[in-house]
């Protein structure tokens, strides 16, 4: 197996984009990651995206880009698992990469939310959910995050004050992050009076809908330092796995196992302990999500991460920082592309060009990206060279 | 989406919430399996209790387009007396004051109406008691 590095990234700014389709969010964003990586082809590409079908009216998803690319006949392939298809999109650019089928190798996220209405939006994503024994019923993702928020706090004494300081620390994050889709601060107070969703989660507690694409370049290491003279990073780390879509079917609704086992497999190959990451990119789809994978990673004791973000440990400047982006929940979250966009972040911080935002002397990154309500994950371990 | 082959196909499990337990290991799966996390592939049919505890549960006030005329309203999982656990909405009850523990039945209810001809599609919802 060959070492990979990521040698090119490429983000735009998110939100609303109503004047741009899907094609041209995800052009935009291979072309940025292309002229960094500086490389005049690509071998083959893969695109991470949940539904398409349900919110633009469009499958055969891959070969439509790559044409729009100018890049076609390469082979392209678009790969889903909900929320975590862009997360899922690197682990195959890697696995194409390390194993010798391609050089240089294409992996995007791209998600248009915006094209339908509110209830057809929340309709799209419900069906990460188990359709006939979750969806039938009138569960929403809000709703079945809040059954989680509401067992965490019955089970350890979470406050919803510790729920509201995620949502308050990723957005002073987010401030600092221009292409953020809010890049504005909130308040506890505001977060508390905000509209009510699923109780006890309110709408600040939620991350936003949004158009947006990511896209980063990988390549084999050695090739790396002939490509680039920026500095390289590795992917030292990749973990993956899953759990039950159901929540109900879980034996612990506060506990997510798949992240649990995707840390577990990412830090062994890396070689890593949950203390030696400077800082991670983490599935904050709600607040309590963020409180869930913190845990399930091991930067915090089982029942304890409600305290994190309160406390600072997880702010810039803390101990570990979580989301320095702003995370989905101010940057946006365009479901198939957020697991690209972390790494996009965790290369930016690596490289030293986080401006604001910057995590001095960070060498050591994770991201961590999931489906639905935690029935799959993605973790990766970044490293510069 | 809810289609009428659908619809028929999962009847014994709407209608009588119709469960397979596992004749090597006793685990009992809602909807049924075709093999077991202990590798079994025989199963019997049984049916759940109708009776059990909510494990967690929230009130839905952003709603799914089928559900939006129905909001706000409960739904939780609830653990049945033979320990299997499902999603239901709970229902006949004061939304703003449920707590996890309450002691719930299992009722047969109109779910929700699909379609441009209105489809009825029936199931389970939750009471307390």
């Amino acid at each position: 197996m060959r070492d990979v590095a990521v040698i090119g990234i490429g983000m735009t700014k998110w939100g609303e984009l109503w004047d741009k389709a899907l094609r041209d969010i995800f052009v935009e964003t291979a072309l940025l990651a292309i002229d960094d990586a500086g490389v005049d082809h690509i071998d083959s590409m893969y695109v991470g995206c949940m539904t398409s079908a349900l919110f633009v009216g469009q499958e055969h998803l891959a070969s439509q880009l790559a044409d729009y690319l100018g890049m076609g006949p390469i082979p392209a392939a678009r790969v889903e698992s909900a929320c975590a298809s862009g997360g899922l999109a690197v682990k195959q650019g890697f696995l194409e990469v390390a194993a010798g089928f391609s050089d240089i190798v294409l992996v995007s996220g791209v998600e248009k939310m915006t094209d339908v209405g509110g209830d057809q939006a929340t309709y799209a994503l419900s069906t990460a959910a188990d359709q006939e024994y979750e969806g039938f019923h009138g569960v929403t993702f809000p709703g079945l995050y809040a059954m989680m928020a509401r067992a965490h706090m019955h089970t350890y004494g979470t406050t919803r004050e510790q729920l509201a300081h995620v949502a308050v620390k990723n957005h002073r994050h987010g401030a600092l992050n221009p292409l953020a889709q809010y890049p504005f601060e909130v308040t506890v107070e505001g977060v508390l009076s905000s509209v009510m969703v699923a109780d006890p989660l309110r709408i600040l507690d939620c991350s936003p809908i949004t158009d947006g694409a990511a896209a980063v370049i990988l390549c084999p290491l050695d090739m790396a330092k002939t490509l680039t003279d920026k500095p390289v990073v590795k992917i030292t780390g990749v973990g993956h796995a899953t759990d039950t879509i159901a929540l109900h079917s879980r034996d612990d609704v506060t506990t997510l196992n798949a992240t649990a086992k995707a840390g577990e497999a990412a830090y062994q190959m890396a070689g890593k302990k949950p203390e030696d990451i400077d800082l991670a990119e983490v599935h904050d789809c709600f607040t309590i999500a963020e409180i869930c994978v913190i845990e399930a990673l091991g930067f915090i004791e089982k029942g304890k991460g409600g305290t994190a973000a309160e406390s600072g440990l997880t702010a810039l400047g803390g101990k570990i920082p979580v989301n320095a982006s702003g995370g989905l929940k101010a940057k946006g979250h365009p479901v198939g592309a957020t697991g690209v966009a972390q790494v996009v972040e965790i290369v930016k911080q690596l490289r030293g060009e986080a401006d604001k935002r910057q995590v001095e002397g960070a060498r050591v990154g994770l991201t961590q990206n999931m489906g639905g309500s935690g029935g799959s994950t993605l973790v990766h371990i970044l490293e510069v060279q | 989406m809810v289609t009428p082959a659908r619809y028929w196909r999962e009847i014994p499990q709407r209608y009588r919430l119709e469960a397979g337990k596992c004749t090597r290991c006793g685990k009992t799966y809602f909807p049924p399996r075709l093999v077991c996390a202990c590798g079994a592939r025989e199963f019997e049919i049984v049916r759940l209790k109708d009776e059990g505890t909510l494990q967690t549960f929230t009130v839905i006030r952003v709603a799914p387009s089928q559900f939006v005329d129905e909001a706000p309203y409960a739904i939780g999982i609830v653990e049945l007396n033979d320990g299997v656990r499902l999603t239901a909405q709970v229902v006949d009850c004061d939304v703003e004051h449920l707590e996890i523990g309450q002691k719930v039945k299992v009722e047969f209810r109109r779910i929700q109406t699909v379609g441009e001809a209105g489809i009825l599609c029936y199931g389970y919802k939750c009471v307390p008691v």
